[in-house]
């Protein structure tokens, strides 16, 4: 069935919308990203322009987090207190990515450095945790009990919060730095920021992995409802008939993904995540190695 | 007196009077609704005139434009190892849509002047004024412009696709696709002769939203605020729903 898009002004199929939403709402569920790393390259791959894209994906999200995140709520795997001390962070660092985003667009080629950010950021998150949960595996194989964590430098910084949910007693800088730093990536990158937020977490905070994925997609709502009424006002690019399509598919395949995740153990799923991290990542950057097959490229014309 | 007399004149001069198109379209409206998935638009019609049939044959050539846009060009280029946009190219007319349709080869039915003057063929739709001294090659751009669009649908030509009878009666059909864009699409239908347009006649198809679109896009514009707040809405509806329908199914 062929759908009309009013804003996007292209017609597309319906069930393949909904099958796309639902398999990045498995993934969203599973592993607390977003997925707009995953979904922002289909959709441009089916026709979708590259502007309402992104602005649709953003709303697309929240729907999806949401869903995921009244999951993980029931399972009691949310850190609230967790969740708002990063979120505080993500808007300070969003704010700031807009001025970084807007000044490298002044220079040009801002198109440019987000693919490289992507390559770069996911190329080293991945490869660092598939190489920390393949060693955990094995770890767990051979039947040495893991390491207890140490105190290091950070148990030493002031103003400490108790996190209980998470099992946590630590200084609540750690945690507004990661925030500010992924809402800045957020901004230049145009995505919810859970695939860095989620191993930072994991390996900086040393949450443990149950409560990062729903605390993840807390912080995730808030981020890309955000982002969305900001596209909606400034360039009217969110396509409400293209986010129901993906958020139907979205919401259901969110709940699907957190029975999965449930049922796997810690070192799988982050296994797995840093497979797809991996597999994105490669993708992007054989697209800048490889000789496209065309090389022009029509674009609107900004500012008239 | 004199006046008239200049006019008379002119009038006689255009071989245009002498033969004239009578049009009939399958619809001069196109409505884009929630399902819209590509039209197709029948033009018929025949030719008036007074004199007898001239010796020389009648071509045909039928054009259906879209909204032009503004459109930048983007070339990539290889530096450092990997593929970046180098050079760009701002085009000041493309159409959005273009078809042609004509009785015989393009290159037999329309001389190379009438189509500099009337600008039928594709390459002379597009108009790029004052492209800037750094770009060597700015004919490369707009022939890409020609090849990415002939690629998704949007620019067609259809030579040989309109029929023809006895010099007077002539019909095609031009497919609309389904990326169509809302705008007036200006339709111009050329009666050739050796190469040499004998009439012009103009008119409007007329491309809209409606229903849900136009309201949608309306909203949308209108007010963006209160458009975002409704996507939200949605949004978290739609969560909280499936949330609530797994619990059902889980608990049964």
């Amino acid at each position: 069935m062929q759908i009309y898009l009013p804003i996007a002004e292209v017609s597309v199929n319906a069930f393949l919308l909904l099958g796309l939403g639902g398999i990045v709402g498995v993934l969203s569920g599973m592993f607390g990203v977003g997925g707009g790393f995953l979904m922002t390259p289909l959709l441009f791959f089916i026709g979708i322009p590259p502007a309402v894209a992104v602005a649709t994906e953003a709303n697309q999200i929240v729907a999806s987090s949401f869903s995921g995140v009244l999951a993980h709520l029931r399972r009691k795997t949310v850190d609230l207190r967790m969740g708002t001390v990063l979120l505080i962070g993500g808007l300070i660092g969003a704010a700031l990515g807009v001025v970084v985003f807007n000044y490298l667009k002044s220079l040009g080629q801002v198109d440019l450095l987000v693919k490289l950010c992507y390559v770069v950021f996911l190329g080293i998150i991945g490869a660092m945790m598939f190489i920390e949960s393949l060693n955990a595996i094995r770890r767990s194989k051979s039947g040495t009990p893991p390491k207890r964590k140490k105190h290091n430098w950070i148990h030493k910084l002031p103003f400490k919060m108790r996190f209980r949910t998470s099992g946590l007693y630590i200084s609540v800088i750690p945690p507004v730095i990661v925030g500010i730093c992924v809402g800045i990536l957020a901004a230049i990158m145009g995505v919810g920021g859970g695939f860095i937020m989620v191993p930072a977490m994991i390996y900086l905070l040393g949450m443990p992995t149950k409560v990062v994925v729903g605390t993840s997609l807390f912080q995730i709502i808030f981020v890309t409802g955000f982002t969305t009424l900001l596209h909606a006002t400034t360039n009217f690019t969110v396509d409400v008939a293209l986010a129901v399509l993906l958020l139907v598919g979205g919401v259901i395949g969110a709940q699907i993904g957190t029975t999965i995740g449930t049922k796997l153990k810690a070192e799988q799923l982050r296994i797995l995540l840093a497979i797809m991290v991996l597999a994105v990542c490669s993708k992007l950057a054989l697209d800048l190695l490889i000789m496209p097959s065309e090389l022009y490229s029509i674009g609107a014309v900004e500012g008239h | 007196m004199r006046r008239l007399m200049i006019l008379l004149f002119l009038v006689l001069a255009l071989p245009a009077a002498s033969e004239e198109v009578v049009l009939g379209l399958s619809k001069d409206k196109v409505a884009i609704t929630a399902t819209f998935d590509g039209s197709e638009i029948l033009v018929f019609g025949a030719v008036k005139r007074e004199a007898p049939i001239s010796e020389e044959p009648l071509d045909v050539i039928v054009a259906i434009a879209g909204p032009t846009e503004p459109v930048v060009v983007r070339r990539k280029e290889k530096r450092f190892g990997i593929w970046v946009n180098t050079e760009a190219l701002e085009v000041d007319e493309a159409p959005s849509f273009y078809a042609i349709a004509t009785t015989g080869p393009l290159d037999q039915v329309l001389s190379n002047v009438e189509d500099l003057r009337h600008k039928v063929t594709i390459p002379r739709a597009i108009r790029s004024v004052g492209a800037p001294r750094s770009v060597a090659d700015a004919q490369s751009f707009t022939d890409a412009i020609i090849r990415i669009r002939s690629d998704n649908g949007t620019y067609a030509l259809q030579e040989g696709s309109v029929a023809l009878d006895e010099q007077t009666l002539f019909r095609t059909s031009i497919k609309l696709p389904s990326n169509l864009t809302e705008g007036i699409y200006p339709t111009r239908i050329f009666l050739t002769r050796q190469g040499k347009v004998v009439s012009l006649f103009e008119t409007t198809i007329d491309v809209q939203k409606v229903g849900l679109e136009r309201w949608l896009y309306n909203l949308s514009r209108e007010m963006p605020l209160v458009y975002g707040l409704m996507s939200l809405a949605i949004a978290i509806a739609a969560g909280w729903g499936a949330s609530a329908a797994f619990q059902v199914l889980r608990q049964r």
